[in-house]
């Protein structure tokens, strides 16, 4: 066991855990914060997305020993951020969930998506959200919603 | 119309009852008793039986306004929790912003009216509740109006309703809120008029899912972000092959993990299996993975999927239980084989892995027991975790839970993974224990789609339609052994493995179909659209085959073919070749249409795809569909189920998409090795067109599974001339 002091959604959070814990539990069992979810454990399905220094990152992969001083945003943060309330409002409007499960991790990778570039092509959204799994198979309302939003932005408004 | 339409002979179970009580403030509870058949009576219940049962009520009125309305099934992903209320609170008039819906617990007055348990299955939670919730939502008005008009000294045809308020005459008004103690005293009405249709506020218009922001901004508790004081986290080693037993376990490394409480050996369903309970998941998981176990496998079969094909090719090649027989059974024999198509199609077994793991809370204080569980079966999970702690279900508190997807998943007549929960939680008394099976134990741990082999034999006649058609499935049984075994299974033949073929309403004279069941080691469960996963496939690809050799088109074809009386499909064919009509004869160079159509749980479907080649897998550039589910009670619920339930069928087309066994393990453990449909698999974009309708809805969940695999296969064979009927769809 080890302290590690954490910047979560910008607040200062200190845990006491085994170093190889991996992020994702830090923040669900430690820190209860629960809207990052745990679905493969092996990256495979990016329902554990979040932001690790504004890079989309699959939490349940990353031991907390490796975090550092770097800032985490999560689903329950994102939303403080523009481009992050754009893209939540769009995934509202455009009624895109289903069982909602694996939503945390299509907002954080969209909103990284977004961040990056502002008028994303069918081929930049295939690639950015190419590896976000949706059992329910929400694809072609999550697409809308990311062209929404992206349009949103563009208007300056949110 | 006239609303007798709906459901008029919906089999009633019991009769409303009515109770109100001052926990929290005054509301007004109404609650459909199957028990209460012979209490039921005209006026309110005398006060020595008025109870005191929230949790038991479909409607409160709070004084704040809010109308919390209870959900009777679960809900996850499929849309109930918006759908139902909608028919609850459009005859109550009730202001929609201002109702709140909630996942009902396991409760005898919250039974699936037409099967008489609580489950969600047969796509029947909108078919089976309308005239339910409707009916409740009337009654809840008509006692708030007898009480405005009491209170106002007039007859309640002088009071009408809007947005929870009731309106008299003189412009007086009262809201549903200030009315609501007073409408518990009334009399609950016997009989009650519906809407007609053009009267519905909410029923048939576009409405938003009431979870949608909860799940957006991540503060939406599924069954696995339970969180109690003093929980524990507990997780299971299975055995490596079904039925497998513990002979023995060394534990030393796995308890000297930080946090690691208890090891000890549980029975399993089948065979036995060793538990891990810790203060948190990651420590319970890694000790897991330290344990040192030897496991009894003497007497286990060992299934090997290889094996298991020749097997199931062999009893495919004689005819088997009889489903169905039309005509002359040997009318394929006559036929010369130039004019006759055979062909043998494999389907292999399927893991649902919905997004949330697998999950159960218990806690178990001696005489009594409280679930958190995702439960798609509510009756069934909880009498068994009721067995398992030698309670009654009535001292087990069971708890609906948020669920992340399931599919089929969360309604297993075992409760295998409820007993789990239930015999550490026993071991651990007062001790909140949730009990999570990784995503590795779900893709190993059986209760898949069953294998099945078809040999289909087809005699083409001289205008292009078919005269015979001898057909043989080959599959374990789904329901055998199981509590609905009496019902679903006839002369040796599950229903839920031929339904799709054997009642086809393709106007087939000599049709032959029968049914092996073979006994395998394996667990098996219903996975969404259960036997039409495998029979829409083998029929819609033949079908395809037949109009080309025909010459003819995809829908027209098939308008020729089908009966008359398939109203549904002949109008969701109707709809598709219209909608169509601009797009389907002009793609471009490398594009081709693919065409189906099925019906499943009373719903039409008819699709078809633009589909071309890239990187060798099929690229879904269109999908377009008609569906007739009769009245859609919310229209943006029905086409999100159909847009987003074309890419749920479509993993049994993934490359890797299959489970398969070696010496009786499986070869999958995670998404890495079963590999269900990303973004780039879907299509790009799903139209949907709803057939216009005001009769009786039906199913929404699984009819728009059956239909797309069939239809990018049947593309597939255009772009390339192969017919590929062997899944899953390993190359192109």
């Amino acid at each position: 066991m080890a302290i590690y002091q954490l910047n979560v959604n910008g607040e200062r959070r200190e845990v006491t855990v085994d170093a190889s814990t991996p992020l994702l539990w830090v923040l669900r069992e430690d820190l209860k914060m629960t809207g990052t979810k745990y679905g493969c454990g092996i990256s495979a399905c990016g329902a554990c997305t979040v932001h690790l220094a504004g890079v989309a990152t699959r939490s349940c992969i990353v031991p907390i020993s490796h975090v550092g001083d770097r800032a985490i945003v999560t689903i329950e943060g994102i939303g403080q951020d523009t481009v992050g309330q754009a893209v939540q409002n769009a995934w509202v409007d455009t009624d895109v969930v289903q069982c909602g499960y694996c939503q945390s991790g299509q907002i954080m990778a969209a909103v990284a998506l977004l961040k990056q570039t502002s008028k994303p092509t069918e081929q930049n959204i295939e690639e950015s959200m190419g590896g976000n799994l949706c059992r329910c198979g929400t694809y072609p309302r999550i697409r809308e919603a990311i062209k929404t939003a992206a349009a949103q932005i563009s208007k300056g408004g949110v | 119309m006239a609303t007798t339409a709906f459901h008029p002979d919906l089999n009633r179970r019991g009769f409303l009852r009515v109770s109100f009580a001052a926990a929290g403030g005054l509301f007004v509870s109404l609650y459909l008793d199957p028990k209460s058949v012979t209490l039921a009576q005209e006026g309110p219940m005398p006060a020595a039986q008025v109870k005191v049962c929230p949790p038991d009520a479909f409607v409160n009125i709070r004084p704040d306004g809010k109308i919390v309305i209870q959900v009777n099934r679960l809900e996850f992903g499929q849309g109930v929790q918006t759908s139902l209320p909608m028919l609850l609170a459009d005859e109550l008039d009730a202001d929609w912003t201002n109702v709140i819906a909630n996942l009902a617990p396991a409760a005898d007055v919250y039974k699936d009216p037409v099967f008489g348990i609580q489950i969600v299955g047969g796509s029947g939670s909108i078919a089976h509740s309308f005239q339910q919730y409707r009916e409740l939502g009337a009654k809840t008005r008509a006692m708030l109006i007898a009480a405005a008009a009491n209170r106002w000294n007039t007859t309640p045809d002088q009071c009408r309703t809007e947005a929870s308020v009731v309106r008299g005459p003189n412009g007086r008004s009262a809201t549903y809120a200030e009315l609501a103690s007073e409408a518990a005293r009334q009399p609950v009405p016997a009989k009650i008029n519906l809407k007609s249709p053009t009267e519905f506020r909410l029923v048939g218009k576009k409405i938003k899912r009431l979870d949608s922001s909860a799940k957006c901004n991540g503060s939406l508790k599924f069954g696995l972000d339970l969180d109690l004081a003093g929980m524990k986290v507990a997780v299971v080693a299975h055995p490596p092959v079904f039925g497998g037993r513990v002979k023995k376990v060394v534990d030393d490394e796995a308890r000297r993990i930080e946090g690691v409480r208890d090891v000890f050996e549980i029975p399993l369903a089948k065979g036995s299996g060793v538990a891990v309970v810790a203060d948190k998941f990651w420590p319970a998981k890694q000790a897991r993975g330290r344990l040192k176990i030897e496991w009894d496998l003497a007497g286990v079969e060992a299934a090997d999927t290889s094996e298991l094909w020749t097997r199931y090719r062999q009893l495919g090649s004689t005819p088997g239980n009889v489903a169905v027989s039309n005509g002359d059974p040997n009318a394929i024999d006559k036929t010369i084989a130039a004019n006759r198509i055979v062909a043998d199609y494999e389907f292999p077994y399927l893991a649902h892995t919905p997004m949330e793991p697998l999950n159960t809370t218990v806690r178990f204080d001696g005489d009594h027991a409280e679930v958190w569980a995702g439960s798609q079966f509510q009756t069934g999970d909880q009498m068994a975790v009721a067995e398992v702690l030698g309670l009654k279900p009535e001292q087990v508190t069971f708890h609906t839970e948020m669920a992340g997807g399931g599919f089929g998943r969360r309604a297993v007549t075992d409760s295998h993974v409820q007993r789990e929960a239930a015999l550490i939680a026993k071991r651990l008394r007062g001790t909140p224990v949730k009990l999570i099976w990784t995503r590795e134990d779900d893709v190993q741990g059986g209760y898949y789609r069953p294998m099945h082999f078809h040999h289909v034999e087809v005699g083409v006649g001289p205008n292009g339609l078919p005269v015979a058609w001898r057909h043989v499935i080959v599959g374990q049984s789904l329901l055998a052994g199981t509590p609905f075994e009496s019902f679903a299974i006839k002369n040796g033949v599950d229903s839920t493995a031929t339904e799709g073929t054997a009642d086809t309403q393709y106007n087939i004279p000599n049709l032959h179909v029968s049914v092996h069941h073979p006994k395998v080691n394996v667990p098996v469960l219903w996975w969404r659209s259960v036997g039409h996963t495998h029979n829409a496939f083998v029929m819609e690809t033949l079908i395809d085959e037949l109009a080309t050799r025909a010459q003819m088109d995809g829908i027209a074809y098939r308008q020729k073919l089908l009966k008359p009386e398939a109203k549904k499909l002949l109008r969701t064919l109707d709809v598709l070749d219209k909608a169509t009509a601009g797009w389907r004869n002009k793609l471009p160079q490398g594009h081709a249409l693919g065409v189906s159509c099925h019906e499943s749980f009373g719903t039409g479907v008819a699709c078809a795809v633009d589909v071309s080649i890239e990187n060798r897998r099929p690229r879904i550039h269109r999908a377009t569909v008609a569906v007739d589910c009769g009245l859609a009670v919310n229209p943006l619920s029905v086409e999100s189920q159909f847009q987003a339930g074309l890419s749920f069928g479509l993993t049994q087309l993934m490359p890797k998409g299959a489970i398969t066994l070696k010496n009786g393990v499986v070869e999958q453990r995670n998404w890495d090795g079963y590999v269900p449909p990303y973004i780039v698999d879907a299509p790009v974009a799903v139209e949907v067109h709803i057939v216009p309708s005001t009769e009786a809805p039906t199913g929404c969940g699984e009819p728009p599974v059956p239909v797309i695999s069939p239809a990018v296969v049947n593309a597939l064979a255009r772009l390339t001339g192969k017919r590929h009927r062997s899944l899953p769809l390993s190359s192109v």
